[in-house]
């Protein structure tokens, strides 16, 4: 990554522009061309730097109310396996392997669900508990009361 | 300010939805890139620009754009908790949102009460955010760096 490529980033990170050219309006902001716009965009996409190029929708106006954090208790050596399971899962959209933090939280495995009630939310849940069958020691879930702060990463221009 | 939950749902209808849907990966790198998406949905330009405003202006979408992952760049994003006494959960709040390496902040409900996102370019950052927040706070914080990613993508239908 270089300084454009930096610059670019700090350009785009709030949003595209809205306009029927917005890689022409990249391009004449950061003094460059359109086409090298879009092809470090590509770059950028190939090597992972960028995840997606596209809209990020707010899980609370589309009327996911329900906001879950299931988190499962298993065995070391079989996280992994079952962890790519459970990330499988057509409704599960965030799924990771983190350290258990004893005695507070025994937990390793945290799959993120979101519905439209906490109904449903157990449902898909009790959903991922038949999968693991009786592979886990325990588990929970936390539901979200409230964001205090949604504002995504920035870097300094 | 902190966000009430549940909020609403928006009045979306169903161009709306396609449009959520249909964008939520893969916009085209190419001149005229809303064009193309707007032909593809069976609608105008002007329409989707229209609808893409509307939709960022209301908060249905958080934003329009790439989203990088700041990890290939060498920084890093880790989750923390804190056990924060009911009482003193508003000023908590307060201190723990106004650092900027803070990027996302939920309530949640359990003796773990408040989980965030830290975000920082360097490993480092996130050490030092740590340590400032506990001597900020004088409570422990919690960090649950992900180890292992397990197939993560957007899969929300509108």
């Amino acid at each position: 990554m270089d300084q454009l490529d930096r610059r670019l980033i700090v350009a785009t990170q709030t949003g595209l522009p809205l306009v029927s050219k917005p890689y022409h309006a990249l391009a004449e902001q950061l003094g460059i061309s359109a086409g090298e716009v879009q092809s470090r965009l590509l770059r950028m996409l190939e090597r992972g730097l960028i995840r997606r190029i596209g809209a990020v929708p707010n899980h609370y106006a589309l009327g996911y109310t329900a906001n879950g954090m299931s988190v499962w208790d298993i065995p070391d050596q079989r996280v992994d396996a079952l962890g790519a399971q459970v990330g499988a899962l057509e409704f599960v959209t965030h799924c990771y392997r983190r350290p258990r933090s004893l005695p507070d939280w025994p937990y390793n495995l945290f799959a993120m669900v979101h519905g439209c009630s906490r109904a449903e939310v157990e449902v898909k849940v009790a959903h991922i508990a038949a999968l693991l069958g009786g592979e886990y020691r325990s588990h929970d879930i936390l539901y979200s009361s409230r964001i205090l702060k949604k504002t995504g990463l920035r870097i300094a221009g | 300010m902190p966000d009430k939950l549940p909020t609403q749902p928006g009045p979306l209808d169903a161009a709306d939805r396609r449009i959520i849907n249909a964008l939520q990966g893969n916009f085209p790198l190419c001149d005229e890139p809303y064009r193309h998406v707007a032909e593809q949905l069976g609608m105008s330009e002007s329409d989707l620009l229209a609808r893409l405003r509307m939709m960022l202006d209301a908060r249905v979408l958080t934003r329009f754009g790439p989203m990088f992952q700041i990890e290939r760049m060498g920084g890093t994003f880790v989750l923390a908790a804190m056990k924060i006494p009911e009482e003193d959960f508003e000023r908590i709040a307060a201190i723990v949102n106004s650092l900027p390496e803070v990027a996302h902040n939920y309530q949640r409900e359990h003796a773990l009460n408040m989980w965030f996102v830290l975000a920082t370019e360097t490993q480092g950052g996130i050490v030092a955010a740590i340590k400032k927040l506990e001597r900020l706070t004088s409570l422990p914080v919690l960090a649950f760096p992900k180890e292992r990613e397990y197939f993560v993508e957007m899969k929300l239908t509108a």
